[in-house]
């Protein structure tokens, strides 16, 4: 049910028992996953089991005060989102009640119970251009016009892909320029159907799409351990577990900065207050890499944080989704960033567990890998129903409990998704930021995704990543000897080896997310941070083979400079100076 | 308001009573026992006919011609500026001999969620004078953070020392007292009498006890009551914050006697248990407590939390600070290690952590290079705590010279920055002078986590400072 809609409600019942966030009713006519309305103060609620005359429903607020029997109200329509212009640069909670509004509504900075408020603007108008003309053919999801949602991005106006059979057309029969609102007709189709601006979809439904294809093109996220080691697709998936304080939100939070998708939607999922009021607060400041304009006119955010009721924060993954699949619907590339999906698997335990079914694998419902697949399925790079390309990118953030990452959550994630970030507490406690485990983690796009990087970037780019990958391993072989022995007790070269890789993880891997010119890193700049490495590499390897003593190549003074590669803005200048004098010093040094 | 003679079924905690009304989930009742006492209780489930309820002050006494009465509402606490000074029980009933406190209002203490939207976000340090926690782990205004400790460790003279101190030096300055003043909101839950006593003995050789609200759970009061105690404490506090204008320090301890309590109604309840037998619920549980720290636009006051939660078996991955952890915004650990070493606070640095620290610190808020000192501190303190195992297996004779600066770095980080002792208050540029003196002891080159112009002006290039330091070592 979506709220742009009336409420009128078909079936009543009456509330028979009242636990948590789960209410039973008796004589309730309803389907399964209908919304109803609960009790006198009529909260939104969506059935989850129906047994005999018992009807079982979560309801996405807090009960406190409700007692049995309060009537329950029917609307007869599953969960739905409304999807129109107006959904960047929006807040919602999970299932899509902008927050702004509520304040106003609420007049109170608390969330109050029994307020309702439809997901987008019923009444703004918007400037509408007809891009078909009266007599073309218009198939399901065809682009018919577009109006400008924010500065970034112009909201394509489509058929709804529930208007007309797969392979069916239409002509159009009416179409017009002019403001409009969302409610308002726009287009008029031959067959009688009325195209506006305002479309709702099921949430726990897929948006259809023709086709599904190999994504090739990566999305580039500025951060240089996952562009450079472990690439992510456009319409890939990739999971960030980590135990707390190992950096996962800063994680997502640069991805949503700096990935160079057309659309965030990012997915606050029963994590901080605190941590979305940031997002609030800095998206409007700050610019988006590719075109300068505020970042929130790209981004859609929802925030059902951890203390918001738990319903909502099962329902508000799917919210997220389906307007990243509406936006791919227009051919856009979607970034969803959903921190966290342990807290969304929690939230599905709970109610499970008030539900009574009989638990799985630590008390979480056995449905759970399930559900994770499904979701996880919902991204992909596609063939949209009306010709275009588009995609949506899934990451999400896991709290696997003590940062044992073989629990349920993990585990079940780490069977669907193709990129695996794993974070690391040892490295977070050093202040290795990001705390990305090089050893542990992969991406399974490396080899799909390295004509890109060839072709935009440089040829040998895939060479370069072995052979820093090569060093590092090596490095962590090598640290196991020198924790029994010492440093010192090594062969130079590979005393040489372990200074080289140090550059590595001090200069290359890590990144400071919190200085203005090192958080973002384009692939060019991350390029030439590894070649001046290896050209360290390179050069100290010649001198130490013409008998140069090993901690004189270490002592040399300008190879420490490589540290502040990532802070410089001119940076091709910086590195080409300091790739001519580490190679001068070196070399009169024999 | 009828009163029902209808007990079916005492068990442990709860109380089942059949009921020919509707009864709102979460009301409160009263029992009266046959002996004329009366207990209070909460509806935990109402079902048609029939609801269970939970009595604070555990069932016993209560036979089955108690009587039930429903006072038809949800529990409230009753507020006003008045509660300063005073001490309350856990449930918010006055214990100080002190004159009845009149209401102001009288809050639902369930507390609604505040809206993401009308945050503001806390990007304002608060000085401790406390080197580990503002040099290294920057408390913020708004922020919950919480000390996890283990029995026997000394966090509660930490969190008194914190809560004495506690200052924001931009108030100081414009000597504004007209305006946000500070107040501790200390709410104990099951803690030794013996320990309350220290705390209030604290609070009243301190003169704090003046800008304070005590809630007293103590260990032999009921458990269950521990339940509503911190919902009292955060419901005051939040009047104070956003209504009177406070800048509010709540102090919780110890939540792990908090979710004791929880587990112990889940039993009662037949619950299926999660972890080690906690309620599944108790991640929201303890979100909807420590979530109610926060700023609100255009609010001037704020609520800061510092709970304290002893680990069992010092295990952070057990569910109470793991759970903790992934709601508030960061950690304080308290080591054993460095306690037996009698470092004073025993603080280890190096898995704490604030997350609000990078937004309240820096140029116009702290000092231009106190993110860079605490980075590379924290870099200096780890490859050193690192070394410290190589050289119990190969002797420092082994290790280069860059690794014997790394070890004296860690020697003396721990005596001197960290060991300040309890009384110690030092102000933010005295913390940082401290650092400062500690990274002179490595090599300019390797200082690459602080920019190049804060070495200049504070780097020592005298050597007779350092000498100093090492002197002391």
């Amino acid at each position: 049910m979506s709220k742009a809609e009336s409420t009128e409600t078909t079936g009543d019942g009456v509330i028979q028992s009242v636990s948590g966030p789960v209410v039973s009713a008796r004589d309730l006519d309803a389907r399964m996953n209908d919304v109803v309305y609960v009790g006198d103060e009529g909260l939104m609620g969506e059935v989850i089991e129906i047994e005999g005359n018992i009807t079982t429903v979560q309801v996405y607020e807090e009960t406190s005060g409700v007692g049995p029997g309060e009537p329950v109200e029917n609307t007869g329509e599953p969960l739905s989102v409304d999807l129109g212009p107006g959904m960047l640069d929006a807040i919602y909670d999970g299932v899509q009640r902008p927050l702004d509004v509520l304040e106003g509504k609420m007049g109170s900075p608390y969330l109050d119970r029994g307020v309702d408020a439809p997901g987008i603007d019923l009444e703004k108008e918007w400037e509408f251009e007809p891009l078909v003309e009266v007599g073309d053919e218009v198939g399901r999801g065809d682009v018919v016009g577009v109006v400008e949602e924010t500065v970034t991005i112009d909201h394509k106006v489509m058929v709804p892909p529930d208007a007309l059979e797969e392979d069916e057309t239409a002509e159009i029969a009416a179409i017009e320029a002019g403001s409009f609102d969302v409610t308002e007709t726009v287009a008029e189709l031959s067959d009688g159907t009325e195209v506006t601006m305002h479309q709702e979809w099921p949430v726990r439904e897929p948006r259809p799409s023709a086709n599904k294809k190999t994504p090739r093109t990566p999305l580039v996220s500025g951060q240089r351990i996952l562009d450079g080691l472990f690439p992510i697709a456009k319409g890939g998936t990739a999971a960030i577990p980590g135990p707390f304080g190992s950096g996962k939100t800063v994680t997502q939070h640069q991805l949503a900065k700096y990935a160079d998708a057309d659309i965030i939607v990012y997915v606050g999922c029963g994590e901080r207050g605190n941590e979305m009021t940031e997002v609030i607060e800095d998206f409007p400041e700050l610019e988006d890499p590719a075109n300068g304009n505020p970042l929130m006119a790209r981004t859609s955010l929802i925030a059902n944080t951890s203390n918001m009721p738990v319903a909502a924060r099962e329902s508000c993954i799917y919210t997220g989704i389906t307007i990243a699949e509406y936006y791919r619907d227009m051919g856009y590339d979607v970034a969803l960033m959903a921190d966290s999906t342990s807290r969304w698997a929690e939230a599905m335990r709970e109610i499970s567990s008030r539900l009574e079914e009989m638990p799985g694998e630590e008390g979480y419902p056995a449905y759970l890998a399930a559900r994770l697949a499904q979701f996880y399925e919902r991204a992909g790079y596609f063939e949209n129903v009306n010709g275009t390309e588009g995609s949506v990118s899934a990451i999400g953030a896991v709290s696997p409990p003590g940062g044992d990452f073989s629990e349920p959550v993990t585990q079940n994630t780490l069977r669907i998704v193709k990129t695996f970030w794993a974070l690391d507490a040892d490295l977070a406690e050093r202040r290795h930021f990001p705390s990305i485990n090089w050893n542990e983690s992969y991406s399974l796009y490396k080899n799909q995704l390295d004509p890109w990087f060839q072709e935009n970037v440089e040829e040998d780019w895939p060479e370069k990543r072995q052979w820093a990958v090569d060093v590092l391993d090596e490095e962590t072989e090598l640290q196991e000897i020198v924790q029994l022995v010492g440093k010192d007790a090594l062969p130079d070269d590979q005393q040489l080896t372990l200074e080289v890789a140090r550059y590595l993880r001090e200069a290359y891997l890590q990144q400071n997310a919190f200085h203005p010119v090192d958080t973002y890193c384009p692939p060019e700049k991350t390029y030439l941070m590894l070649t001046t490495i290896e050209t360290f590499n390179d050069e100290a390897f010649d001198a130490l083979e013409a008998g140069v003593p090993v901690e004189e190549i270490i002592d040399v003074e300008s190879v420490p400079r490589i540290n502040r590669i990532g802070v410089q803005e001119d940076y091709e200048e910086y590195v080409e100076e300091l790739k001519a004098d580490i190679t001068e010093e070196l070399r009169s040094l024999y | 308001m009828k009163e029902y003679q209808t007990i079916t079924e005492i068990s442990g905690p709860l109380v089942y009573a059949e009921v020919d009304e509707a009864i709102g989930y979460d009301e409160i009742v009263e029992i009266e026992t046959a002996q004329g006492e009366t207990l209070r209780g909460q509806v935990l489930e109402s079902s048609e006919g029939v609801v269970a309820i939970q009595v604070f002050e555990g069932t016993s006494g209560i036979d089955q011609n108690a009587s039930v009465r429903f006072l038809g509402e949800t529990m409230k606490m009753p507020v006003t500026e008045d509660l300063l000074g005073r001490v309350l029980d856990g449930s918010g009933r006055p214990i100080d001999d002190g004159p009845e406190i009149v209401p102001e209002e009288r809050q639902d203490i369930v507390g609604a969620a505040i809206n993401p939207y009308s945050r503001e976000y806390p990007e304002e340090f608060i000085e401790t004078g406390v080197s580990a926690i503002d040099g290294m782990n920057t408390l913020v205004r708004g922020q919950k953070l919480p000390i996890f400790s283990s029995s026997g460790q000394p966090h509660s003279e930490l969190a008194m020392q914190i809560a004495r101190q506690a200052s924001v030096p931009e108030e100081e300055e414009s000597g504004d007292e007209e305006g946000s003043e500070f107040a501790v909101i200390f709410g104990a839950m099951g803690i030794t009498a013996e320990e309350a006593n220290e705390f209030m003995e604290d609070f009243e050789r301190t003169g704090a006890l003046e800008r304070s609200v005590v809630f007293m759970n103590l260990a032999d009061d009921p458990a269950v009551e521990r339940t509503v105690t911190p919902r009292m404490v955060l419901t005051t506090a939040e009047y104070l914050a956003f209504e009177k204008d406070y800048h509010v320090l709540v102090i919780l301890t110890d939540m792990t006697n908090y979710c004791e309590a929880l587990r112990e109604i889940g039993a009662a309840r037949e619950e299926v248990p999660g972890r080690r037998g906690y309620p599944g619920y108790m991640y929201t549980d303890l979100a909807q407590l420590y979530e109610r720290a926060g700023r609100i636009q255009g609010r001037e006051g704020s609520v800061t939390q510092i709970p304290i939660l002893t680990m069992p078996g010092d295990d952070d991955t057990h569910p109470i600070p793991d759970l903790t952890g992934y709601i508030t915004e960061g950690q304080i650990y308290v080591d054993p290690d460095l306690n037996s070493q009698g470092l004073q606070p025993p603080v280890n640095v190096l898995p704490s952590l604030s997350r609000l620290m990078d937004d309240g610190i820096g140029e116009g808020l702290t000092r231009a290079d106190h993110g860079g000192v605490s980075d590379q501190m924290y870099a200096a303190y780890a490859e050193g705590e690192d070394l410290r195992d190589l050289v119990n297996i190969v002797g420092r004779e082994a290790l280069s010279e860059r690794d014997n600066k790394y070890l004296d770095f860690a020697d003396a980080f721990e005596t001197e920055f960290v060991d300040q002792g309890f009384e110690t208050n030092r102000d933010l540029e005295e913390t940082l002078e401290i650092g400062w003196d500690l990274l002179s002891m490595l090599p300019k080159e390797e200082l690459n986590r602080v920019d190049e112009e804060y070495i200049e002006e504070y780097y020592r290039e005298d050597d007779s400072e350092r000498e100093v330091v090492e002197a002391a070592d």
